[in-house]
């Protein structure tokens, strides 16, 4: 079994991801892409894992679904202070970090 | 090109699904659809991970992605009450032109080093793969080699409540 085609799909995803972060203005779907992008990387390291025969892919992989859950309890936390504020989600309105 | 079987033929089907409900998840204007299509994506990807072995990552991947993560989205789009974006691309403006230029340089980056791969790992072990992907091999790793990470990760879960229930607050006292 091949696992190069499952490396060709991650990086695709990846790069929607990327796209997605990049193009859209909407502060929910620039996360969401987000954890697109962690999940293609996911992809990669079962792949991985799967070929060497080894498990440290998928334990590594276990860390990284704990640490998207994490960073998406928090950023949706900040996405609600956020709109609270400002009544937007628009990422080009939220600029009062910008110089 | 190669052999045709069963896993490669899943693979396909499942990689189409994947990448067809990704780009439908970055286009749609209504957010609501598009974290739906993102969970018809992330139930493609537990059907991958299927196709390598991994099955406690394919369980965990619907249970904690596709039912905790994606309830938490859904949950915040609705109590935002947000409609449809105003125009989903309001122009082609320079900087999208430079964020597909850069996309695109990426993708081909990846392409090229994925590329060369076959050579340079390896000799496949595949066979392997079904032992080390069920709930018993995991557990055991996680609970001997990887057991301080383990505990790390009760400590980030812990401050990531706190950190969310702060931020989310109406007014600090």
């Amino acid at each position: 079994m091949d696992i190069q085609p499952y490396l060709f799909l991650s990086a695709i995803t990846f790069i929607i991801g990327v796209v997605g972060v990049l193009a859209r203005r909407n502060a929910i779907i620039v996360f969401m892409s987000i954890e697109l992008m962690l999940n293609s990387v996911n992809l990669s390291l079962v792949a991985f894992s799967a070929h060497l025969g080894d498990s440290t892919g998928q334990i590594l992989v276990f860390f990284v679904m704990t640490v998207a859950a994490a960073e998406a309890a928090v950023g949706l936390a900040i996405i609600i202070a956020l709109f609270r504020n400002k009544q937007t989600v628009n990422l080009d309105d939220i600029n009062i970090l910008k110089w | 090109m190669t052999d045709v079987t069963v896993e490669s033929i899943f693979f396909y089907i499942l990689a189409i699904i994947s990448v067809g409900s990704a780009l439908m998840m970055i286009t749609r204007r209504n957010p609501v659809i598009a974290a739906l299509y993102l969970i018809v994506n992330f139930f493609s990807l537990a059907g991958l991970y299927l196709t390598l072995h991994a099955q406690f990552i394919a369980v965990l991947q619907i249970l904690v992605y596709a039912g905790a993560i994606m309830v938490l989205f859904v949950f915040v789009i609705m109590l935002l009450n947000l409609g449809d974006e105003r125009k989903l691309s309001d122009a082609i403006s320079y900087k999208k032109t430079i964020a597909a230029g850069l996309s695109f340089g990426l993708l081909m980056e990846l392409i090229y080093i994925f590329g060369f791969t076959n050579e340079s790992l390896s000799e496949s072990r595949f066979e392997k793969a079904a032992e080390i992907g069920t709930v018993e091999s995991i557990g055991k790793e996680l609970f001997t080699r990887f057991l301080f990470p383990f505990e790390i990760t009760s400590v980030l879960l812990l401050a990531a409540i706190i950190g969310a229930v702060v931020l989310a607050k109406r007014k600090l006292d």
